[in-house]
């Protein structure tokens, strides 16, 4: 472990903590809108939204998977030192993961709850080029009419939905840029 | 003109005043010290440490002495002292083989190696006020004798050793912690230990006795009964080996019970367990019978719907703290719920009304 | 209180908390467990809101907490001065301008907007909890959404008293799917279950969360010869002569004299400022 992997946590943890995931819940309750997460300072590849969610809702209790070039052991370091996150290997047993869209999917893979648990599923953090209004036109809990998303595959997370109440719920991120999706919005595609 | 109640603040921090002046009591008296109660009100201190889930006795003494000697107030002070302890690791399995017994009897044989040893019992006092008491001055010092060399074997062991009593499988599956994860059913066996060990006395107390009188009676023998203390242990990996982190005085109570067997199982004994902090023999033998009444599934007895077999029943009342909570907190206002339940009755009166004069 | 952590909770109790309000937020109405921690305040008095509020405050909100629509209850006043030391965030009374709200038996009736989060203090999550008893069958009855037991309930109200008889704590499903409790608010309230606000449910006790993010649909159980009622008592507000808001029934004499007066505290007041008049100030003019 090298120095690097000391530095880029919260500044303020307990502050700076109650204010991402401030953040990310508005975004988790409003699926389409899209909040700003600069709170950390992840190695290469992740971005600063990705690693401050990572920072945010991940200990020793979540097993993260670290999906494609993700994997890398400046990540592996800089996670274990600042969260005592277990690192697993694959989709099957992950409380988070995170990663680009193709080194995620498919979307079955992951744990979904089971129908007396459905909370018992895994929430995954997709790493996009960019994220922009617009998008796929989303309907449900946590919007008034209609909102849209930039969704990477818009028939995956309709599948995803047609689960409901199982499933995975996703968070994404580009830069400094956080959106979600949960399970219960409805993909029109 | 009508002025609605306000002052919520002013009359808490009066309520808190009052409070401490009533704790303190006739101030011409000495104050009492938090170190009079650790000593002098050691088994109190026990059952709070007990059922806060705490080994402090400072801290339990002065929990005490805050909370006017209401224990389960007490227990619950400490309790929300332990939710801010951050938690650095855990201890190894305490070995109770290994314990410097104060107290260990057994109701099962006459004599046992390692020998009966009353220890400080309250069991053949004879229940009569101690005036002597009231005066003060009074040093009494108990006669001495060394301590027994080497761990003292359990009793439940020799019956182990001939087969009679239905083994318990060694595991070193870490159990699962209520303290950091929502109860969930079914509990296993080690889950529910955990729930009855801080469970309130009182309740375990009741439930045992109610399976004396029959509500699924399972024929309890105390086995053995030890009071002492223990070392507890914790790995530290940095140094790849166990180091003593300190000694706690526990309470262990196996019970022998009546004997299951079938066709193809020859008939054995069975066992109930409880294990507390401090000396907290009337928790410990409780906790024991309600353990054994809670087994019926694995030990293939039928559910005979007694109170103390059911596990959801036993595992969500059990705990003071939530309990108290709970059922004080009617005390807080509801006029807003009972404002609505009055409309209710209004109208369904009014219905009824209607309909009488109706039919005249 | 410098020597507590800020909002109280240590970081690794908040995110178990967190992630369970993320949870609860994707699958509206559904009930999530959590290992609810003992609070320094007993189980029963808002523990699960409060531990909700302590994992959703940050050091820039503004809180109101009420108990019975009041600000100024012993419970409300207690949880609010709570947090004022904890957390060091900003308080006030004025529903409008507060960022989160802990309520304990009310909606509001300022209706609530975009960006505001309503925290609810709840005994018993469980809504078939009356009708059974143990959690592992009420459990298996969200799994398969069986939810008869309750229709025969309500069903039974009618035939008994021609009406449903759940005056508060009056069941809902979510957008179709959950029966939820929405904690004991009366009846009245329920409509405002539909808010453009974020909405979250804490069972300190039982160990549950539950939420309703912005605009999820709720509905109020009912039947199409028997439909939802949201019923207050008949009089204006004394003080501000409102016919809007819920009222509490003040005896003010010996011989049983009434005055019915707005449970909302905040708005009965706003409204007098505003030169409203009730007949007991009007009398008293």
């Amino acid at each position: 472990m090298d120095a690097a992997s000391l530095t880029g946590g919260l500044r303020d943890p307990a502050r700076d903590g109650a204010r991402a995931f401030r953040a990310a819940m508005e975004v988790m309750a409003r699926p389409g809108t899209i909040a700003t997460l600069d709170h950390a300072a992840p190695p290469a590849p992740l971005s600063a939204a990705a690693g401050t969610l990572l920072l945010v809702l991940c200990d020793p209790d979540t097993p993260v998977w670290l999906a494609g070039a993700c994997e890398t052991g400046a990540v592996r370091d800089w996670l274990a030192f600042h969260t005592g996150a277990p690192v697993v290997a694959g989709p099957g047993d992950c409380a988070f993961a995170v990663g680009r869209w193709d080194a995620l999917t498919p979307l079955d893979a992951y744990p979904a709850g089971t129908p007396e648990y459905p909370d018992r599923s895994a929430t995954l953090i997709v790493e996009l080029d960019r994220l922009l209004p617009g998008g796929t036109v989303l309907e449900g809990p946590g919007i008034a009419v209609q909102a849209a998303l930039p969704l990477p595959d818009p028939a995956a997370f309709a599948a995803n939905a047609a689960r409901f109440p199982l499933g995975v719920d996703t968070f994404f991120t580009s830069g400094t840029h956080v959106a979600a999706l949960p399970r219960s919005t409805k993909v029109l595609v | 003109m009508y002025v609605a109640v306000k002052g919520g603040a002013r009359a808490i921090a009066n309520a808190h005043a009052w409070l401490a002046e009533e704790r303190r009591g006739d101030p011409t008296l000495p104050d009492l010290t938090v170190a009079q109660v650790r000593e002098q009100m050691a088994l109190a201190v026990n059952r709070v440490m007990a059922e806060g889930s705490l080994y402090d006795p400072d801290l339990a003494a002065l929990a005490i002495k805050q909370a006017r000697g209401d224990l389960i107030e007490a227990i619950f002070l400490i309790r929300a002292y332990r939710t801010t302890l951050p938690r650095f690791g855990a201890s190894r399995p305490i070995d109770t083989a290994a314990m410097a017994c104060d107290r260990r009897i057994s109701a099962t044989f006459k004599d046992v190696p390692g020998g009966q040893v009353l220890g400080p019992t309250f069991d053949y006092t004879h229940r009569l006020l101690d005036f002597a008491l009231a005066a003060e001055g009074i040093t009494p010092d108990a006669p001495r004798a060394p301590a027994p060399a080497g761990p003292v074997p359990h009793v439940t062991g020799f019956l182990n050793r001939e087969g009679l009593i239905q083994p318990e499988p060694e595991t070193d599956a870490t159990p699962p912690d209520l303290t950091r994860e929502p109860l969930e059913l079914p509990a296993d066996r080690a889950l529910r230990l955990q729930a009855l060990a801080r469970a309130d006395e009182g309740f375990l107390l009741g439930l045992a006795y109610s399976t004396q009188r029959g509500y699924a009676r399972n024929h309890a023998f105390v086995g053995e009964l030890r009071i002492g203390a223990v070392a507890v242990e914790m790995d530290i990996p940095e140094l790849g080996f166990a180091i003593e982190i300190g000694e706690i005085t526990v309470t262990e109570c196996e019970t022998v019970n009546q004997f299951t067997g079938s066709k193809t199982e020859p008939a054995q004994f069975t066992r109930g367990y409880g294990l507390v902090f401090g000396q907290t023999e009337r928790k410990s033998i409780a906790m024991a019978l309600v353990d054994r009444a809670l087994r019926w599934q694995e030990l293939g007895e039928d559910f005979v719907g007694a109170p103390a077999q059911d596990a959801e029943f036993v595992l969500y009342h059990a705990d003071n703290i939530q309990a108290t909570g709970f059922l004080e907190h009617i005390k807080l206002p509801h006029y807003v719920d009972f404002q609505s339940e009055l409309e209710l009755i209004r109208k369904l009166r009014r219905g009824v009304e209607a309909g009488a004069e109706g039919t005249e | 209180m410098t020597d507590y952590n800020f909002a109280y909770l240590d970081e690794q109790t908040k995110r178990m908390i967190r992630r369970a309000i993320l949870k609860a937020l994707a699958i509206p109405g559904y009930q999530v467990p959590f290992a609810s921690r003992e609070m320094p305040m007993p189980y029963g008095w808002g523990t699960g809101g409060v531990q909700v509020m302590a994992a959703t405050l940050v050091p820039e909100d503004t809180l109101k907490v009420i108990d019975q629509g009041a600000d100024d209850t012993t419970n409300a006043v207690s949880i609010r001065s709570f947090f004022e030391r904890t957390a060091g965030v900003a308080v006030t009374e004025a529903t409008a301008e507060a960022t989160v709200i802990q309520t304990r038996h009310r909606i509001p009736e300022t209706p609530l907007t975009e960006g505001q989060i309503l925290v609810y203090q709840v005994p018993i999550p469980e809504p078939l909890r009356f009708l059974e008893p143990r959690e592992t069958e009420t459990r298996k009855m969200h799994a398969l959404e069986e939810y008869g037991l309750m229709h025969v309930k309500l069903y039974e109200d009618i035939a008994r008293h021609g009406t449903i008889a759940t005056a508060y704590a009056y069941p809902v499903k979510v957008e179709g799917r959950y029966v939820m409790d929405p904690s004991p608010i009366p009846k009245f309230d329920n409509p405002k279950l539909d808010s453009a606000a974020i909405q979250l449910f804490g069972a300190g006790r039982e160990q549950r969360i539950y939420a309703l993010p912005p605009h999820t649909r709720v509905v109020s159980l009912d039947f199409e010869d028997h439909p939802f009622d949201p019923s207050r008592a008949d009089h204006p507000c004394a003080l501000c002569g409102a016919t809007d808001s819920y009222l509490d029934e003040v005896i003010t004499d010996d011989a049983g004299t009434r005055m019915f007066l707005c449970s909302d505290t905040d708005y009965c007041a706003g409204r007098q400022a505003a030169g409203h008049m009730g007949a007991a100030q009007a009398g008293a003019a």
